[in-house]
């Protein structure tokens, strides 16, 4: 696993690049982690409150530990209508977790998204990002089955 | 039978899109060469003459929009590609059909303004979009024909309010995506204060053909006061859920029935959303409505983004606009108070009215509070979410009252 010093030093020379930053950082890692975080203010020169800020500010980035599959829902009107409520039912039953949490053996985090932009398959979710349309309950176990 | 009609997409499903050869092939580039030849001030006259608007939702001429970037050293192009209005995926659906056609309509961009450096600020649900572009971008280079025009990709991270043009240069710096106050306008100081013009991933497509085939041309296509043509993307009960491409004079009902297919399972029409997850709804006696910016501003809608969120009679509009409270309670970015305060109580109201606890008072209440909000709200944002309750309480106003107290 690459050193988060070094995946941030690549940034530092970019304009604005703290964004990319983070994105490189959550890539590696899943998330940014706290002492991440830390360097990032160093190396950009910003305290650590504001660079605490920017990574809050998105939600697409995590400063809380995930597991290695992040399933995300999309809850907005068009999967709302298409049944996104049973899905994430089914979901949570099939995980034992609820909503925002990660299974204890680090393998799945389930979280909710607004619009992914995949509209045209409602319901849908995302799995490290790669949309799945036309999802219905009764396939959520084969979809698990498939994250190794 | 309403047809399409491609401009945007004029080369989706018929080149390779990951191959600028393709591209080139079909006709691509020479546009920003004849662009090239021409004086800037002349590219800018001919986009403004075609009266290209802003395709994002704004509406703006794009060529007026670029004769306000004064003389300086350093300009910017910048692209919007933060798609986040739920429905909307036309954006997406033009970069990975062909993303030469943005890159030319930026280099265009470029050349009318002066401009060396452009970005492209993608949204971080498609992270499969950046490496396509990237591609596209590195091909675009090694062919040489951007010139000296170079453009970077950056990544959102799933901030809807980005979307709005100063919020999305926030972003760009490396800071929290809240929006500025303007004026000054980016077009006089943008990104790192310097002008900058920011468009639209549609808008920008729209340029090779206008500068190919001239502004008459453009002008002459769909509705008088919005020209050309409108990629719309369908969702909801909808047969077909797909994106299309259309004059603007098409209506809306030609868009559900005759590209959409009409309603899902064979069930009744009861009312559609236009432009996104702020745009209004519309009830059936308003669907011979055409779809340019301005017929539907008429009929207090929106063209907005083009999305087309179809709901049969089955679907409770008060529960659909509840969670639509709660995506604006999300997404506001909490620096103005009318914005933060107030997505924060439409939520709070339309709970109430959505589980049986409301009265009469609750919803005099909204009504006030969404007047506030679209007058005092910073951006578009704060201003554009109370557009779903206050149409549905114009349209729907008895599902409204079917579940207040009595």
């Amino acid at each position: 696993m690459a050193n988060y010093r070094d995946i941030i030093a690549r940034y530092q020379d970019k304009p604005g690049g703290i964004i990319e930053a983070y994105h490189a950082l959550q890539r590696e890692f899943n998330y940014i982690p706290r002492e991440a975080v830390k360097e990032v203010a160093r190396v950009f020169r910003l305290s650590e409150a504001q660079a605490y800020g920017v990574a809050t500010f998105y939600s697409y980035l995590s400063v809380e530990p995930r597991g290695n599959y992040i399933i995300r829902m999309c809850e907005s009107a068009p999967c709302h209508i298409a049944g996104a409520d049973e899905i994430i039912k089914a979901f949570e039953r099939e995980l034992g977790i609820k909503v925002g949490q990660t299974t204890p053996d680090g393998k799945f985090t389930l979280e909710l998204t607004e619009c992914v932009g995949q509209c045209q398959g409602t319901p849908v979710i995302t799995i490290n990002s790669v949309p799945h349309v036309g999802i219905t309950p009764d396939q959520i176990p084969a979809i698990l089955a498939l994250c190794k | 039978m309403a047809e399409e009609l491609r401009i945007v997409l004029r080369n989706a499903d018929k080149i390779d899109a990951s191959n600028i050869n393709d591209y080139i092939k079909a006709g691509g580039y020479t546009a920003l060469e004849k662009a090239r030849r021409m004086e800037p001030r002349a590219v800018i006259e001919e986009v403004k003459k075609a009266n290209l608007r802003g395709r994002g939702g704004a509406g703006f001429n794009a060529g007026l929009k670029w004769s306000f970037v004064p003389p300086a050293e350093t300009k910017y192009v910048v692209c919007n590609l933060d798609e986040g209005e739920p429905g909307t995926y036309k954006d997406r659906t033009i970069v990975q059909k062909d993303p030469q056609t943005l890159l030319e309509g930026m280099a265009i961009c470029a050349h009318a303004i002066g401009s060396r450096q452009g970005y492209i600020y993608c949204r971080g649900e498609y992270p499969y979009l950046v490496e396509h572009l990237n591609n596209a971008i590195a091909q675009a280079k090694a062919a040489g024909v951007l010139g000296d025009f170079d453009i970077e990709v950056r990544m959102g991270g799933g901030a809807y309010v980005c979307g709005e043009e100063t919020a999305l240069i926030e972003s760009i710096e490396g800071h929290r995506g809240e929006p500025r106050f303007k004026p000054p306008f980016p077009g006089v100081a943008g990104l790192w204060a310097q002008p900058t013009v920011v468009n639209n991933v549609e808008t920008f497509a729209n340029l090779p053909e206008i500068i190919n085939k001239g502004a008459d041309w453009f002008a002459s296509i769909g509705a008088a006061s919005y020209p050309g043509t409108k990629v719309l993307t369908l969702t909801g009960d909808v047969v077909n859920r797909i994106a299309i491409e259309v004059p603007t004079n098409t209506t809306i009902r030609q868009v559900i029935y005759e590209f959409g297919g009409g309603i899902r399972n064979g069930r009744k029409f009861k009312a559609v959303q236009i432009g996104g997850t702020s745009g209004g709804f519309i009830p059936e006696s308003l669907l011979d409505t055409p779809i340019d910016f301005d017929s539907m501003r008429n009929i207090g809608a929106t063209l907005g983004t083009g999305a087309v969120f179809v709901m049969d009679d089955t679907r409770d509009i008060v529960d659909i606009v509840t969670r639509i409270a709660k995506f604006f309670e999300h997404e506001s970015c909490g620096k103005c108070n009318p914005c933060r305060e107030g997505t924060f109580r439409c939520y709070e109201i339309m709970k109430k009215i959505n589980r049986g606890a409301a009265t009469a008072r609750d919803i005099d209440n909204i009504t006030v509070l969404a007047r506030v909000m679209q007058k005092a709200a910073l951006c578009g944002l704060g201003q554009a979410a109370p557009g779903p309750i206050m149409t549905t309480l114009q349209h729907f106003r008895h599902e409204y009252e079917r579940k207040l107290l009595s």
